[in-house]
């Protein structure tokens, strides 16, 4: 039977092939800026509004995106007070995140939607969810357009990009919301706890490849997709949680990378010593 | 004629600890300036003053008639670091990418480069003896290949003043003595000004046109010839060997 046949799957593709161009724009980025912990805080800080759209009655992804953004400016607010010690401001907004989470939580009516946020459900987005995931998918693809050479500029060497007049500190603003924003819709779909792994994972396999910026967000881009489209298959046939399967399919293939990759350069390393690559 | 750069009775400390204490200069169109001094006497501090990312605590820096840095628009003045950049030896990116990011100020924000900026990549990167590496990753490059690229990057924004820190620290020698003709190329032929804190005053003084000495709070200008005799004599007697010449002491 087609996977096709079910709305709720429909659905669950577009949001997930949206999700999984998004998020590496943003993960490369991360990456790159050595942030990655960065994803962990920001989903902690969307369950803890998830927490409190449903105590105060508000659409829970909106609570996230709202959440995910204070804790992103929050984060940029304490590692420019701390610069020497940047992973404190992640490590202080996480676990206040979860905290609050846990307070707020009590005190939630819906403690099964509360619940279907840590692992995600993308097989059940509502009219509206959809939209709004369409909505911050294209304003997340624009602004990485629009500010591609500041943003790749500024992960090279933000120093030399200020001196070379790069406003440094907009452009680091802009980005923290669009994280926030990206981090607080994915975490609805492959879940809380597993949404920084779905930021990483693409662009670190990419990077494996040694190519330029520009061919390694690509390649970011097409692992992510690839990794959504089959988790997304592979759970509906073996009746599996979406979000786990698809970042255990990023990690295998990751590890698969990086086995092949030291075999072909041990194997280099043989050839030198033996004199065959003469 | 006026000074490219202008620097007045400059202070500065950090903190309780001063660095240096009413020190003046002037640098023109077209000069070639070394920078020495030992470690800690405060030499990347005055790049920094002069780039504007630090206040003075007493006197002034003036760039290009008078302005003082903050005020300049970017690109004018180019700089290029101690370590080249900060980003590790992973980094994906490619030369010409690199090159191309540091086209910044003529590009502008939220525009794509156009096809003037792609071949003003291939000039500078042809400048550097670089072009043929342009699709090579950065990682790749050797420390003075890596050099090169960066003083390509800086080059690009056809800035009128260059402030290399250390170009040549971690540079081969042979590496070195390219680098050195390099610049002195770009100084001779582009007219490019350049200040540059080095420790290697052996190559300095062959290419450079003046040389400044900073020194326990305080900085004089060194004579070329003196210095080229006195190092002269120390080949001679290898025993007498030291960083800073005696004249500066």
């Amino acid at each position: 039977m087609s996977v096709f046949q079910y709305e709720f799957m429909r659905r669950a593709f577009v949001v997930g092939i949206l999700l999984s161009v998004i998020i590496p724009c943003v993960g490369i980025v991360v990456v790159l800026k050595r942030l990655s912990m960065i994803g962990d805080a920001l989903s902690h800080s969307s369950l803890s509004g998830v927490a409190m759209g449903l105590v105060m009655g508000i659409n829970p992804i909106l609570g996230a995106i709202i959440a995910c953004i204070a804790a992103a400016l929050a984060i940029e607010i304490i590692r420019k007070k701390i610069p020497n010690y940047a992973e404190m401001a992640i490590a202080v907004i996480l676990s206040a995140s979860v905290g609050l989470a846990g307070v707020l939580s009590g005190f939630a009516k819906n403690s099964a939607n509360f619940n279907s946020f840590l692992f995600g459900s993308i097989i059940a987005f509502s009219d509206f969810e959809i939209i709004l995931v369409i909505c911050v998918s294209l304003a997340v693809m624009l602004t990485f357009a629009a500010l591609y050479k500041e943003l790749f500029f500024i992960a090279f060497d933000e120093r030399l990009a200020g001196l070379a007049g790069v406003p440094v500190r907009t452009v680091n603003n802009i980005f923290t919301v669009l994280a926030a924003v990206t981090v607080a819709v994915a975490s609805r779909t492959v879940g809380v706890l597993i949404v920084s792994s779905t930021m990483v994972i693409p662009a670190a396999c990419a990077m494996q490849f040694r190519m330029g910026y520009k061919r390694t967000v690509a390649l970011s881009i097409l692992f992510a997709v690839a990794f959504m489209t089959a988790g997304l298959y592979i759970s509906y046939y073996a009746r599996l949680k979406p979000g786990g399967t698809i970042v255990l399919l990023g990690v295998a293939s990751l590890c698969v990378i990086l086995f092949v990759k030291n075999r072909s350069r041990g194997r280099v390393d043989i050839d030198v010593k033996m004199g065959y690559d003469e | 004629m006026s000074p490219i750069v202008d620097v007045c009775d400059l202070s500065f400390s950090y903190g309780e600890q001063p660095i240096f204490s009413k020190i003046g200069f002037s640098i023109y169109k077209g000069d070639f300036v070394a920078i020495i001094g030992t470690n800690g006497s405060g030499k990347s501090t005055l790049f920094r003053l002069m780039l504007g990312e630090l206040v003075p605590t007493a006197g002034y820096v003036r760039l290009f008639e008078g302005r003082p840095p903050v005020s300049l628009g970017r690109g004018a003045v180019a700089y290029l670091p101690q370590n080249g950049f900060s980003a590790s030896r992973d980094f994906p990116a490619t030369v010409e990418e690199i090159v191309m990011a540091n086209l910044y100020s003529q590009v502008g924000f939220l525009r794509f480069p156009k096809k003037e900026h792609r071949e003003r990549v291939r000039e500078v990167l042809s400048q550097a003896g670089m072009a043929k590496y342009a699709k090579r990753l950065i990682g790749s490059l050797s420390g003075g290949q890596r050099q090169r690229v960066m003083l390509a990057g800086v080059l690009a924004g056809d800035p009128k003043l260059l402030l290399l820190d250390e170009p040549t620290s971690s540079v081969d020698s042979q590496a070195v003595q390219s680098l050195f003709e390099m610049l002195s190329r770009l100084n001779v032929e582009l007219g490019v000004t350049v200040a540059m804190i080095t420790h290697d005053i052996s190559n300095a003084v062959e290419y450079v046109s003046r040389i400044l000495c900073l020194e326990r709070g305080s900085l004089i200008e060194l004579d070329k010839s003196e210095v080229y005799e006195e190092l002269s004599h120390r080949h001679a007697h290898p025993a007498s060997e030291d960083r800073t010449p005696e004249k500066a002491r």
